[in-house]
Order: C-alpha cells, then sequence, then structure tokens
C-alpha cells in the first residue's frame, strides 16, 4: 500500500471515530469529520408536516492523511455517497464538523467555500451521464480553470494538454466529444476533469463499478499512479470491498448510515470482526475457491432506514444478535490491542 | 427431450444488426449446448454479445435493425428458428423463461405484482383466475418472500430492489420452464442480496431439473454457480470448458487476462495485471483474431493479425484436458493449426 502511511507514523494520533469537541484540525490530517450527521425530513400530508427524518449519515467520524486513501464501503443506501456530499457541503448537514485543510467547511461563508472546493474534486461513478455530451473534451477539463483559476488562451490548452497526457489519453482527444470515447477513456476524462485544479482532496464515487472488468484494473492502477506523482489524497467510496481493499490504506465498514469497522486494509481483509464485515466478505463470489458458495449468508435485507431497528441496526441480520444488542447501539471504538482497529459490536 | 441429456444447442449462430453506419456483427459463429438441470454460464464484456444470443433464443431481436443471419437454435431437439411466431409464443415465457438485470423497469409499474403473474400464469396455462392467484401468492412464497398473500396485491415501487428480482423470478417460473434464462440477474443488487438471490436460483433448480444459462460478466459468480461456461470476446466464443478446467487453467490469453486482472480481497500486490486497450466495437472489429491488439503474444504475429482462429476442439489425445475443451486461439496448446498459403 502507499508508503506514506508509515511516514505519519511519528505524528500523534487522536482518537478516531470518538466525538470531539475541539475545534481546530489535529495535525497530521488532511479530512477529519467529527460527528457528522445527515438527516432528511420526511414530510407527509397537505401541510407537508415533517414527520420524521431519515437518518442517512447518523453520526460519521473519520480522518485522512494526507496522501493517503481512505475507503468508504457498504451497501446501497448505506450513506457513504451522502458522506461525500456532505463533506462537500452540497447538501445541508445537521450537525458535526468537517475540517478541511485546517478550515471548517461546514462554517465558511459562500466565497470562501468556493475557494475551499477549488481544493476538493470529484469523480463520478457514471463515465456516460457525468459529461456534457456538448462540450468538447479540452472544454470539459479546462472549465474548473476557467472558473476557479480564470486561466484561458494558449496557457488553458497547455494545461489541459498536459493533464490528457497524464491520464493516457491522445493529444488529439482534447478536440473530440465525449461520445467518441468509450467508457474506459470517459472515466479517464472525468479523471483529468477532477485533476487539473491540482486539488488536495479527491472524493471517487464508485469510479470503477461502471465499467468493464478488463478495464477496471486499468483505472484503478491509474488512480494508484497519479496519487503517487501529485500527492493525492483519495476518499475512495464503492460497494465492492475487493476494489476498496486494493486501492486503499484505511477501510471503514459503512451499515444504516454509521461506520461499523474500520481498519487497515490489511487487518480488515485478515481479520475482520464485525459480523457485516465477515457476511459482506463471504458474499462476494470468488474465483479461487473451487466447490459450492459459502454457506454463511446474511438473511433478510437492509432494514428501512425511516424505522430503524432499536438498538444496534444489524441486529435482525445479525447470527449472533442477543440482549444488548436490542436495546443499545454500540459505539465505534478502538479495539483492545490494535487502536486504529475501530469496532462497533457488542461481541467482541 | 432428446436421449443425450442435452436441451438447448445452439449451432453457428450469427446474429447480425444492419445500421446506417454498416453491419454490426454482434454474435459470429456460437456454438454451445445446455445439458438439462445443468447451469451453464456466457460471460463476456459489455458488447461481446452474450445477451444479444439470450435474446436469440427467446426470438426477441428486433427486426429490423438485427437478424438472426445463420445457425441453429435447438431447444429439446426443435430448431426454435424455424418456429410460427405463434408457436414460438408457447414456447416463451412458457417452456424457456428469462429474467433480466433491471428489476424495477422489467416489471410494469401500474399493476401489482399478482396481476402481473397471473398474466403469464393465465397466458400459457388453462387455470381459472382465483387458482391463478393461488398459484401466484405460492410462488411467491417459494422465492423466500415473506408475507405473501399481502405482497401480491402491491406495486413494485413497493419493494425493495431484491424482493423485485424475486418477483421476476416468481413470475419467471411460474409457468416451470424447462430453460431459464437469467441475463445478469444480480447485477443491480448489493452482494449480500446478490447471493440470497444465487442461492434461490441453485435451490429452485434442485427442486425441478431446470436448466439456466446465466448471463454475467462477474467471473466470481460463474466459478461459484456453473457447470459449464463459454467465455465471449467480440462477438465470438473464445473459450468454452467446464468450470473447473477453465479456472485452474485458462488456455485463451483473453480469459488468461481477465482472471489476472480481477482485484480479490487480500491481493497485496501495488499493481493489478492489466490487459491494454479496450474492448472493440461491433462496427470496427479489427481483423484476424478479434483479441489481437490487446493479446501479449498475438500482437506481432502475423497469423493472429490475419486469419481469425476458429473455436476447436483441443487435440492431445484426451489427455490433460477433458475432451470438451475448446478455443480459439492459435497458440494454445494442443490447437491444431492447418498451414495457410497465405502466410
Amino acid at each position: 500500500m502507499n508508503s506514506s502511511i508509515s511516514n505519519n507514523n511519528g505524528l500523534p494520533r487522536p482518537p478516531l471515530g470518538v466525538p470531539n469537541g475541539s475545534s481546530e484540525a489535529k495535525p497530521g490530517f488532511l479530512l477529519k469529520v467529527d460527528d457528522l450527521k445527515t438527516y432528511f425530513p420526511v414530510k407527509k400530508g397537505l401541510l407537508r408536516r415533517t414527520v420524521g427524518y431519515i437518518k442517512a449519515v447518523d453520526g460519521v467520524s473519520l480522518a485522512v492523511k494526507p496522501a493517503t486513501s481512505f475507503g468508504l464501503v457498504g451497501e446501497s443506501g448505506c450513506g457513504k455517497t451522502t458522506v461525500a456530499r456532505s463533506i462537500l457541503r452540497l447538501i445541508p448537514v445537521t450537525s458535526g464538523k468537517v475540517i478541511f485543510d485546517n478550515t471548517d467547511i461546514l462554517a465558511a461563508d459562500v466565497t470562501h467555500l468556493r475557494s475551499i472546493r477549488s481544493g476538493i474534486t470529484l469523480i463520478f461513478q457514471d463515465p456516460f451521464g457525468s459529461l456534457n455530451p456538448r462540450m468538447t473534451v479540452g472544454n470539459i477539463v479546462g472549465e474548473p480553470l476557467k472558473v476557479h483559476k480564470k486561466i484561458t488562451g494558449p496557457d488553458l490548452t497547455e494545461h489541459v494538454r498536459l493533464i490528457l497526457s497524464k491520464v493516457g489519453l491522445p493529444a488529439d482527444a482534447m478536440n473530440r466529444y465525449p461520445h467518441e470515447f468509450s467508457g474506459g477513456q470517459r472515466q479517464r476524462i472525468g479523471i483529468a476533469r477532477a485533476l487539473v485544479l491540482q486539488p488536495k482532496l479527491v472524493i471517487c464515487d464508485e469510479p470503477v463499478s461502471a465499467l468493464d472488468v478488463s478495464i477496471q484494473s486499468q483505472i484503478l492502477n491509474l488512480l494508484k499512479d497519479l496519487q503517487q506523482e501529485f500527492s493525492l489524497t483519495y476518499l475512495f467510496i464503492a460497494h465492492d470491498l475487493a476494489v476498496v481493499q486494493f486501492s486503499c490504506d484505511t477501510v471503514a465498514v459503512m451499515y444504516m448510515g454509521r461506520i461499523v469497522e474500520q481498519a487497515s486494509a490489511g487487518e480488515l481483509y485478515n481479520n475482520p470482526l464485525h459480523p457485516y464485515t465477515v457476511a459482506l466478505m463471504a458474499a462476494i463470489p470468488k474465483i479461487n475457491v473451487s466447490g459450492q458458495a459459502s454457506s454463511r449468508r446474511l438473511k433478510g435485507e437492509i432494514p428501512s432506514i425511516l424505522n430503524p431497528p432499536p438498538g444496534c441496526p444489524f441486529n435482525p441480520r445479525c447470527p449472533f444478535a442477543d440482549g444488548r444488542c436490542f436495546t443499545q447501539n454500540p459505539p465505534l471504538v478502538p479495539v483492545s490491542g490494535n487502536d486504529e482497529h475501530l469496532l462497533a459490536c457488542w461481541h467482541i | 427431450m432428446s436421449d443425450n441429456g442435452i436441451l438447448l444447442d445452439i449451432k453457428g449462430l450469427c446474429v447480425s444488426f444492419f445500421t446506417e453506419d454498416g453491419i454490426a456483427r454482434a454474435v459470429q459463429d456460437v456454438s454451445f449446448s445446455v445439458k438439462k438441470g445443468e447451469t451453464f454460464a456466457l460471460v463476456g464484456e459489455s458488447g461481446c454479445g452474450k445477451s444479444v444470443t439470450a435474446l436469440s433464443v427467446m426470438r426477441l431481436i428486433a427486426d429490423p435493425p438485427g437478424k438472426i443471419v445463420a445457425g441453429e437454435i435447438n431447444f429439446d431437439s426443435r430448431n426454435l428458428l424455424e418456429l410460427s411466431d405463434q408457436r414460438i409464443r408457447a414456447v416463451r415465457g412458457n417452456r424457456i423463461a428469462m429474467i433480466f438485470q433491471e428489476p424495477m423497469t422489467s416489471l410494469n409499474p401500474v399493476y401489482t405484482v399478482g396481476e402481473q403473474i397471473v398474466e403469464a400464469i393465465r397466458l400459457h396455462q388453462k387455470k381459472e383466475e382465483a387458482e391463478a392467484w393461488d398459484i401466484a401468492t405460492e410462488m411467491l412464497r417459494k422465492v423466500g418472500i415473506s408475507d405473501p398473500a399481502q405482497r401480491v396485491n402491491e406495486y413494485p415501487h413497493q419493494m425493495s430492489g431484491g424482493m423485485r428480482q424475486r418477483v421476476m423470478i416468481a413470475m419467471a417460473i411460474s409457468c416451470k420452464p424447462e430453460l431459464l434464462i437469467a441475463d445478469e440477474p444480480t447485477t443491480a443488487l448489493d452482494v449480500t442480496i446478490q447471493a440470497q438471490i444465487l442461492d434461490l436460483l441453485d435451490q429452485l433448480q434442485e427442486q425441478s431439473r431446470m436448466s439456466i444459462l446465466l448471463i454475467t460478466h462477474n467471473l466470481g459468480i460463474v466459478a461459484e454457480r456453473a457447470e459449464n461456461v463459454a467465455v465471449m470476446y467480440a462477438s465470438r466464443i473464445a473459450e468454452l470448458s467446464d468450470c473447473k478446467s477453465l479456472f485452474d487453467n485458462p488456455l485463451h490469453p483473453y480469459t488468461q487476462g481477465l482472471l489476472q486482472s480481477l482485484p480479490r480481497l487480500g491481493f497485496t500486490g501495488k499493481r493489478l495485471y492489466t490487459i491494454p486497450g479496450t474492448v472493440p466495437e461491433p462496427l470496427r472489429f479489427p481483423a484476424g483474431c478479434k483479441f489481437h491488439p490487446r493479446c501479449p503474444i498475438g500482437c506481432n504475429d502475423k497469423r493472429c493479425q490475419t486469419v481469425e482462429p476458429q473455436l476447436r476442439r483441443l487435440d492431445n489425445g484426451g489427455g490433460a484436458c477433458p475432451s470438451d475443451r475448446r478455443v480459439a486461439c492459435w497458440f494454445a496448446p494442443g490447437y491444431e493449426r492447418p498451414d495457410d498459403p497465405k502466410l
């Protein structure tokens, strides 16, 4: 994995996952999210009264070191994308703190927010829907420079040419339109657009899940190469545990708006502790196991997030759930013996 | 049912789409057979022709622009391509059923799921309305939907993605088909739900001995669920094999590359293997072997660049490989290379 994780070993390590009242960012972190809550009101009836809340993100804390990758993994509806959108303040946040590069994003005014956002860019899942079909690739990739850096003319062209070559697109791509490119190449265009501003943080939201198998590995390798070259920090969001494990230094597993387990990629694979993480791994169809599929299956589906069960939200599907699991939601705390491995489960 | 246990036998299937930009040969010379009670997987990336092959079996290729230009599709020893429209309707949805990738768009939002299942039952079987409703409820119970008597009156939007896919399966099996074509049945679902749906298909297959033609891009699913597999690339079958041999010892460079490039859990390397280049589009297939521009062996070989290898049984005296293993690669061990005077 990335070597910079060891570079940061000497820095003081604040307790992750524990809500923290202090306002300044801890040294050594590019992004720090504290007890983030994003609730969507549910309105009903003629008067559109708020009858309840969907707790899409319910107390998420995470910290990302510079030049590393932090992976958020979970099934659809677990809140991983909402975390990303909350960080960028693209949706109103209910409470919590987001400190990026020593600035509190949630407290910033509009002009300040604009400049902060030029340091955080996004790579989207759908390489077909996220590129304007009426703009040339040169215009698509150059647009952020015009908006944020006021660069125009030959300077702009030069910047765009350089970044296109970095992501492995031919020089003539600039004057062509997105429809002339394949899915993998379009994803490269999206990556070029995200990197042209030289951001500090890149949020990759399912960057390969829409791509063909033989193209996925090309893009995953490219993202790693670019990370090394530009010392990029990634917040990597995906549903595929194998992809996240390959791409990330630290992986957090989300379930119903909360992080249920977090550890380094290797530790999570070798020593998964939360029953949900274990089940998630068991459910992935594997090509290196001969014989029949695993019999450890999760029963049931993700419960409605509007009416989460009391206690641990995983209890209806958990094979170990008992007494306390039905009444109290377990906090995310370090596992004894490894304070970088965090777990929210009463059964350790 | 023919005596050798083969339910579906496809021979030399060619499907083309006649478009304004030219002829897209989506499926070329595809031959394979599915035995009774087995799961046969067609695996490949987008545009390789796997879905077009499945739609051809259902005779659902839109004509124009598509046309089945050659080949036979023998189902229970009858060529489906020769049946009249009326006779094919008696087979389609009845003896051969299909489930699709997107359970949201394949269900009609303005009818309850019960009405949709009942419609399918009454179209193919002479059942009274009340009896059909009973069957529909029973089918929902069979696919693991709790409280089926109430769920049968619900609309698709009231259900989750996994449940909708269960409804699709309930509809598909309501006429007790002999062949179920599952076109990416779990691609739109979460992994834990995917595992449940695949388990359900296994279980239904065990109960009824139906055959499943499983179409997927996910090699993991193939390895866990299928007995035999055809790997498709750019309109042709690159490799046809039993599952175990394919994963133990892939012979086609494309299969080898695909297996190596998958990120696997527990992989600790810094980089993934990659197949260079992109999947060619049907209108711009390269000459010779269609994989040669991306192939580590074939990219510089004259024969690979000019002459397309056919899918052949390997000639190694029944040694290392089971006799029904076939591959389309000039460099596969045991692949017979007739001398071509042009080279």
